[in-house]
């Protein structure tokens, strides 16, 4: 699925992705593959993302919220 | 007319003064370019942004308030107007003066008797112009602009939500320069809060519409989200005015290079003449001499 991680002053990441951990605000979630659409808030801490070779990156953020559509993942953090 | 030397002097003046200019031009059309890609980059979060609180707010029911949708009489005004720290730009720093100190006479006249109209000013030319006519400014942040991030305007964004939540001010607006292209910057008067809702747009009926899960609720979510396009929306305004302030200095010392082109032409012909007059002169001179020698 393509995951983009946008803030205010720039992407700080676009590209495909296997899996994606998220901060919710009631606790931690991940999305896979064909996950349902969705619509979340997020909290402070930190975004992890696996991509296809298993390499992890993780993304620190304060807030923001979460859209996918469609293996669509969008994050708008800040 | 003017001996040689000083026309010499009033030329290596205009010529050096000229130099500055143009250097000052290139300096506005890097930097320029610069606030225009921080501009570029933010336009796609905004879009975005805006998107998903309309896929929210197609799911919500009307009764959702929020403390910031909260329409209130005028009483108490905030008015935060964007500017420059540096002098230099035409008219860019005066337009957002005249336009605060027109806002205050005619728009909010009975709430500035009362003085319940506060002002906070981003950009010392501002601050300046308006301390010179006796406004009194409740806030000064002219640092904001020397170092402009997201990250640098949250707290500030937080406060004026606060003091509009807290009820401190009914209504907060924002004056500042929209960026249309380098030589065009618009004057805009911005109200920032209350939010006002957006009409509802005929939605297109392109496509079933996307039955979303909201976690953890659409009116979280959206209580969530107000701030967050709150401080975009302030943000934005911060970026096209200091976008419009490169533009507007860029036309302003382009025009001071040329205006000093054109005095230099002048000033070498006056030159010019003045050094044939001497030349005819010392030849009458001699001539003169030569007469008299002869005689």
């Amino acid at each position: 699925m393509k995951v983009q991680i946008i803030t205010p002053d720039k992407t700080l990441f676009d590209g495909e992705a296997r899996l994606v951990q998220l901060p919710g605000l009631d606790g931690s979630f991940e999305l896979l593959e064909n996950h349902a659409p969705i619509i979340a808030a997020l909290k402070k801490g930190s975004v992890k993302i696996k991509t296809g070779n298993d390499k992890e990156q993780f993304f620190e953020i304060e807030s923001g919220v979460v859209e996918v559509i469609k293996n669509k993942v969008l994050i708008l953090a800040e | 007319m003017p001996s040689l030397k000083e026309v010499r002097i009033r030329i290596e003046s205009v010529k050096s003064t000229q130099q500055i200019t143009s250097a000052m031009k290139m300096v506005a059309a890097s930097k320029l370019r610069k606030a225009q890609n921080a501009i570029l980059t933010m336009r796609p979060y905004a879009a975005k942004l805006t998107e998903i609180m309309q896929n929210i707010s197609a799911n919500l029911d009307e009764s959702s308030e929020s403390p910031f949708t909260q329409q209130r009489d005028l009483q108490r005004i905030l008015i935060i107007g964007i500017a420059s720290n540096r002098g230099l730009c035409g008219p860019f720093n005066v337009n957002v003066a005249k336009a605060i100190v027109k806002n205050i006479t005619e728009k909010y006249p009975a709430q500035y008797k009362a003085g319940n109209v506060e002002i906070i000013t981003i950009g010392k030319k501002l601050s300046d112009f308006l301390n010179a006519r006796n406004y009194k400014i409740a806030k000064q942040y002219d640092d904001l602009l020397e170092n402009l991030s997201f990250a640098a305007i949250q707290p500030i964004a937080r406060q004026f939500m606060d003091d509009f939540a807290a009820q401190k001010f009914d209504h907060i607006e924002i004056i500042y320069n929209q960026f249309k292209n380098a030589a065009v910057q618009i004057l805009q008067t911005e109200t920032l809060l209350p939010v006002i809702r957006q009409e509802e747009k005929n939605q297109e009926p392109s496509g079933p519409k996307i039955d979303f899960i909201f976690e953890p609720s659409e009116k979280e979510i959206i209580t969530e989200l107000i701030p967050k396009s709150l401080k975009i929306q302030f943000y934005k305004a911060l970026l096209d005015s200091t976008a419009s302030e490169h533009g507007a200095r860029m036309t302003a010392m382009h025009k001071a290079t040329d205006n000093a082109q054109d005095l230099l032409k002048e000033l070498k012909l006056s030159y010019n003449k003045a050094r044939q007059a001497a030349i005819t002169n010392e030849i009458l001179e001699i001539v003169g001499g030569a007469e008299a020698l002869k005689g």
